[in-house]
């Protein structure tokens, strides 16, 4: 979601401009008193870490592909305030030497992809700390919810910044309901990598995982009660919440602008994230046809697509457990 | 971005551009793509007009149109998205060839694609000709905090690491068998990031043990390096000035 030059009013870039600056200056100097002396080697390397985790390509169904975004990962294995410097530094990287979203668009864009994502993440997570069991499980499936909510989360901003800055007039829930509604299913994946990445390294080094923190060894020892049940419910909950949400959004619109507002989220995703052609490409125009069986399919599909996933976690999970404690405890991979 | 290549934007050259102090040519640009962005959209002289200014440049710099333009794909999800606007935009409807269209719209899609295409060239013009690092360096002349533009660094000379990294990571997964179709099956995938993160960690604390080790005392030195001159600030903004006079003369000609 690189938005190139232009793409917002001048007033809403100079804001959100503003607004990042603030944002990532404070997170500056909390960083300062957390990392001190070590911050600028373990930063730039964990920086580099989610510059190449957004390579990392994942299947996502039928042999299609997506990638990482990292802002929730980076938070959640960093710290909220290390986590927006780190990804900050990430899109302003990408934006001067790669021409990958525009300079003047660079305060909406950090704010969206960096900001939202760490901090938006971050509370999440704490949030679904609170509610689950205090184990690595309880870590792994707030992870899940965190980093999936984290991308539709972003959309949000973008749609709210549209909603003041929009260059042209298309209606706001039209834009709202697309970008959300896609990046739900986006998120879907997100939260599913990110969770099982944290498991990881929960696994190899606990210490690492500043969300876990509070966690004692024998709590992060704790690794067979993931199971299906915490990930799936939570996975569940979260996303028949949001489709509820969100298909209320677009009922709202009318059919025809529904339907291109959500083609044309999708193809302006398409080079990031090949989801568009997918079987979930089928659902973004399933769902549209009538107001009530929108309503219903939106719902319905996000709770159905999050299942899999869960059921995908699961099975996972329960891969490991059978498998042993004894080749966990070191990172794998070569 | 493979590995071996971690710069695919820069081109080595030896143009005037090329030889720029870094904040100056950040500072132009930054300035150049803002005049683009207040420029009304109605007035369509005047981008041809930056677009012009934009092309002169890069053919200072001797990138080539064929580099340049490959680089410019960079907007096309967005353009693509610019396209459907005048589908879905409200208000006054025109007939365009048998076709519908918001009269709003089509200019909302028109400023999208304009300021989109300038605003990617002069970035892309900027780094094809500035390395990096020396981007970097330009960066903290700005005034941007030391802290982030030495982290940047960081990220930099050891993006090519950490993905070489991942590169084997994924030849040896694929060595062994693995080929993913669905996103249950990509546990491997999601514990080499894990991996991936603990190694790049681990890294972060040698490096800052090396660190230390040679005197490092929590802030990066100032290697130095020449900086700019008046005279490389007086064309900067005579470049970037020219794009605002006509940025103005276009506000203050259609009224806006």
């Amino acid at each position: 979601m690189h938005a190139p030059d232009g793409f917002l009013n001048v007033g809403t870039a100079v804001t959100t401009g503003a607004i990042s600056a603030g944002a990532v200056g404070a997170s500056l100097r909390q960083m300062r008193t957390t990392l001190r002396d070590r911050q600028v080697p373990l930063a730039g390397l964990a920086a580099a870490f989610i510059f190449a985790a957004q390579m990392v390509n994942f299947p996502v169904a039928a042999g299609t592909t997506g990638h990482l975004l990292g802002g929730a990962l980076a938070a959640i294995l960093l710290g909220p305030a290390a986590g927006a410097v780190v990804v900050t530094v990430v899109v302003v990287v990408q934006a001067l030497a790669f021409a990958d979203g525009g300079l003047t668009a660079l305060g909406y864009n950090v704010l969206n992809m960096a900001i939202v994502t760490a901090f938006g993440g971050y509370g999440v997570f704490a949030l679904a700390r609170r509610l689950l069991p205090g184990t690595a499980s309880g870590v792994v499936a707030a992870t899940a919810v965190a980093a999936g909510l984290s991308v539709p989360l972003s959309a949000m901003a973008f749609a709210i910044e549209w909603l003041f800055g929009a260059t042209v007039p298309v209606p706001f829930d039209t834009v709202f309901g697309a970008m959300v509604g896609v990046h739900l299913l986006i998120g879907v994946g997100e939260g599913a990598i990110s969770a099982m990445a944290v498991g990881a390294i929960l696994a190899a080094r606990p210490d690492l995982v500043h969300g876990a923190r509070d966690l004692t060894p024998g709590q992060t020892a704790d690794r067979a009660r993931i199971g299906l049940r915490g990930v799936t419910i939570g996975a569940v909950l979260a996303a028949t919440v949001l489709a509820t949400v969100v298909s209320q959004f677009t009922a709202s619109a009318p059919d025809g602008l529904e339907r291109v507002g959500l083609d044309q989220g999708l193809m302006a995703e398409a080079r990031d994230h090949p989801l568009a052609s997918g079987p979930f490409a089928e659902y973004a125009t399933d769902g549209v046809r009538n107001e009530q069986v929108s309503l219903a399919v939106a719902g319905g599909a996000g709770v159905a697509v999050t299942l899999l996933i869960g059921l995908g976690v699961g099975a996972a999970v329960r891969d490991r457990r059978t498998h042993g404690a004894a080749g966990d405890r070191r990172p794998t991979g070569v | 971005m493979g590995a071996g290549h971690a710069h695919p934007l820069y081109v080595h050259g030896h143009s005037p551009i090329h030889h720029l102090a870094p904040e100056v040519k950040i500072a132009a640009a930054v300035a150049y793509i803002a005049a683009a962005a207040v420029t009304p959209r109605q007035a369509i002289w005047a981008f041809g007009v930056q677009a012009a200014g934009v092309a002169a440049a890069i053919a200072v710099a001797r990138l080539g149109p064929r580099f340049v333009l490959r680089r410019l794909t960079v907007v096309v999800p967005f353009v693509a998205f610019a396209l459907c606007i005048p589908f879905i935009a409200s208000g006054e409807r025109i007939d365009v060839v048998g076709l519908s269209l918001s009269r709003e719209g089509l200019w909302g899609a028109w400023n999208v694609v304009s300021k989109a295409t300038i605003g990617a060239s002069v970035s892309i013009l900027l780094a094809g000709t500035t390395e990096v690092p020396r981007l970097l360096t330009g960066l903290s002349r700005l005034r941007v905090p030391g802290t982030l533009t030495a982290i940047a660094a960081f990220m930099v000379r050891y993006l090519e690491v950490i993905a070489g990294e991942l590169g084997r990571m994924r030849t040896a997964m694929a060595a062994r068998g693995y080929a993913p179709r669905w996103l249950w099956q990509a546990r491997p995938v999601a514990t080499s990031a894990g991996a991936l993160f603990v190694r790049s960690y681990e890294r972060g604390e040698r490096v800052h043990a090396a660190m230390l080790s040679r005197g490092y005392t929590g802030t990066m030195p100032d290697l130095g390096g020449r900086r700019a001159t008046a005279r490389e600030w007086i064309l900067a903004a005579a470049a970037s000035g020219v794009a605002w006079l006509v940025a103005l003369a276009a506000i203050t000609g259609t009224g806006a």
